[in-house]
């Protein structure tokens, strides 16, 4: 049933002039599902979202989203058809107080004496801190200066934005790369929240460890290709660890370094 | 399902239910900041402070010389009020994370602009006028397009404009009125009701008489008031103001001001369209600068090659102390006029104290120097966890 899938990706490939990026790639994600995408560096994670998100158009291949093909022209195309990134870099500004970064572009706005566009800087202070504490960030005070947060409570803070916006797949680059182990755990209880609510999410990283706690289902990629999907029940964490490129190699250099090196 | 998987499951379980059963009506990591520490964090205050601090000195050393009696307050309140009206548009554009340096040299530009077609060409007044401000304008968006296309540096883009206006000044000036100086405009603005009226002279005319004629302020011998009303730019300067900081304070357009200056990439993602914020800007800040350049030839009834010469910096200077970060994001248009008032204070009131008046240079460079100072340590308390 196409119809269970939220967003699929079938067999797309991606060129940059002599450059495979994506090589027959097949990627479904079903709805209400955290799908983990894993891979090394230059395994292709990145050209995959920015395909997803809007940025990149496959070079061939089919992207469907709710069964319906599409091709985006640009992020904000697919940002209409509720499929949100949030990459590393959070789209965030330092020096902004939480809610107007949280509303920054989509600002709220009420009318002035009947006449002048105001922001509506109440609304946007108790929405940003409501929908915060929802996601189990309690901000002291929305006007304090994004600056201020810490990085896991940045990382939240984007996906609440998302998640406020309307997202109906969430798509995460990375996002427990920077953080150290609470904040990286509560990233992924959020993740967990943003599932409950019934929102897709394609979670990426390089890290098994934070990936198979939350994930539902796995797509490993390698040098541009896809080594297949598995649902968690498929697979366990070691075995996911040994397919991804790191795994036997961190194998031999602990052999090596033992003294056992072949 | 593994029993690792079950063991997760759990574990996000506890921990929801912990979640639900402490909800948290005060969050332990709510600190109390004393008011002291919220008014640090405005940007404002450094230029409030130094403008108390540089009344308190000039109260001390040229109190009783006659620079707080309403004349002597009129004399500074124009220079500030000139300058204010410069500082407003580039402190928008600096919060946004622009420059422009060809402001000072647009002055003069606007300048000759508006004396040469009525003068030499037989335009009526009104029309050198529009024009001015529409060349000017369309110099602004130029100027912002030409930063946003090539992503060059706008310093450096606004640097070749500087040159390029002020040449222009000069080559319009010389071969239409031989001379760097264009002369007897007065008269053509005393004969343009309209003009006049939006930028010559004072306002409120009667009502300093009517203070005067009641002994409230000063009277000449032959019965006028010492001040003949609030001098037009001295309204201009308030208008302009008050319009751009409740621009910037309060609306979707003053947000997105913020958000590129902040971090223009991030703006970009979240759809705030860069380029249409930061050409406008650059569009406001040259409409500033012929304002400025309109008003000076209203004022002394000529246009000259050499007006706005280093305005462009006074402007960034009093916008530096007025709290702007000069790598943008952050800022304040109350703080820039309180900037163009210590301007205004310290160039006029060092005349009417004993020092001399060559030290008012060094002076201001000092206090451009301890404002940057405290603005990095307001910034880097801001963008820390602290």
């Amino acid at each position: 049933m196409a119809d269970d899938y939220i967003l699929e990706l079938d067999d797309v490939s991606k060129f940059f002039g002599t450059v495979i990026a994506l090589q027959g790639v097949t990627l479904r994600l079903k709805r209400g599902e955290v799908h983990c995408l894993l891979g090394d560096n230059g395994a292709g994670k990145s050209t995959l979202i920015k395909t997803l998100a809007g940025v990149h158009q496959p070079s061939s291949g089919d992207y469907r989203v709710e069964g319906e093909s599409v091709k985006f022209k640009s992020p904000r195309e697919a940002l209409d058809r509720g499929i949100a990134t949030v990459y590393q870099d959070l789209a965030l500004v330092p020096l902004m107080s939480v809610a107007r970064n949280f509303f920054a572009g989509r600002e709220p706005r009420r009318r002035l004496f009947g006449v002048i566009n105001v922001l509506d800087m109440k609304y946007a202070n108790e929405t940003a801190r409501d929908k915060l504490a929802e996601m189990g960030i309690h901000v002291r005070d929305a006007g304090q200066p994004v600056g201020t947060m810490s990085g896991g409570e940045r990382q939240c803070l984007a996906i609440a934005r998302a998640i406020h916006f309307g997202a109906k797949v969430l798509i995460l680059d990375e996002p427990t790369a920077a953080l150290g182990v609470k904040q990286s755990c509560n990233v992924l209880k959020l993740i967990h929240k943003a599932r409950e609510r019934g929102i897709s999410v394609i979670f990426i990283t390089h890290n098994v460890h934070h990936a198979y706690p939350i994930a539902d289902s796995f797509t490993l990629l390698n040098r541009g290709q896809s080594m297949g999907t598995f649902s968690k029940a498929d697979i366990t964490k070691e075995e996911v660890l040994d397919m991804m490129a790191g795994g036997t190699e961190i194998q031999s250099l602990v052999d090596e370094l033992e003294g056992r090196a072949a | 399902m593994s029993a690792i998987n079950e063991s997760v499951t759990n574990m996000i379980q506890r921990q929801r239910a912990n979640a639900q059963e402490a909800p948290k009506p005060t969050d332990e990591r709510v600190r109390k900041i004393s008011p002291w520490r919220v008014l640090l964090d405005r940007p404002e205050l450094g230029s409030i402070a130094g403008t108390i601090l540089v009344f308190v000195f000039f109260a001390f050393t040229a109190g009783d010389s006659g620079m707080f009696a309403l004349d002597g307050v009129i004399n500074w309140a124009k220079v500030a009020a000139y300058l204010g009206i410069l500082a407003v548009g580039a402190c928008l554009l600096m919060i946004a994370g622009e420059f422009d340096l060809s402001i000072g040299s647009m002055i003069g530009f606007a300048g000759v602009v508006v004396a040469i077609p009525p003068m030499y060409l037989g335009w009526p007044l009104w029309a050198s006028v529009i024009a001015a401000f529409v060349v000017c304008m369309a110099l602004g968006a130029l100027n912002g397009y030409l930063v946003i296309r090539t992503k060059l540096p706008s310093f450096i883009v606004t640097l070749a404009f500087m040159f390029i206006l002020r040449g222009l000044t000069l080559v319009l000036s010389t071969t239409f009125a031989n001379s760097t100086i264009v002369s007897g405009v007065g008269s053509k603005f005393d004969e343009a009701p309209f003009v006049h009226a939006l930028f010559s002279g004072t306002t409120l005319h009667g009502f300093f008489a009517f203070l005067s004629a009641h002994g409230v302020i000063e009277s000449f011998p032959n019965g006028e008031p010492v001040v003949g009303g609030i001098p037009k730019v001295l309204l201009w300067w308030i208008a302009l103001a008050v319009v751009a900081g409740f621009v910037l304070a309060r609306t979707r357009f003053g947000n997105w001001i913020y958000t590129v200056g902040g971090d223009a990439n991030a703006a970009k993602n979240v759809g705030v369209p860069v380029r249409r914020v930061k050409i406008s800007l650059f569009v406001l800040t040259a409409f500033c600068a012929c304002l400025f350049g309109v008003l000076q030839v209203a004022e002394f009834g000529s246009a000259a090659s050499d007006r706005g010469l280093q305005k462009e910096f006074e402007a960034i200077i009093a916008v530096v102390i007025g709290g702007t970060l000069l790598t943008g994001g952050f800022g304040s248009v109350i703080g820039a006029c309180f900037g163009a008032i210590i301007f205004g204070v310290v160039q006029i009131g060092i005349s009417y104290t004993n020092i001399d008046s060559d030290w008012y240079r060094v002076f201001l460079g000092g206090m451009l120097l301890v404002a940057v100072l405290f603005n990095h340590y307001i910034r880097s308390r801001a963008a820390s966890t602290k």
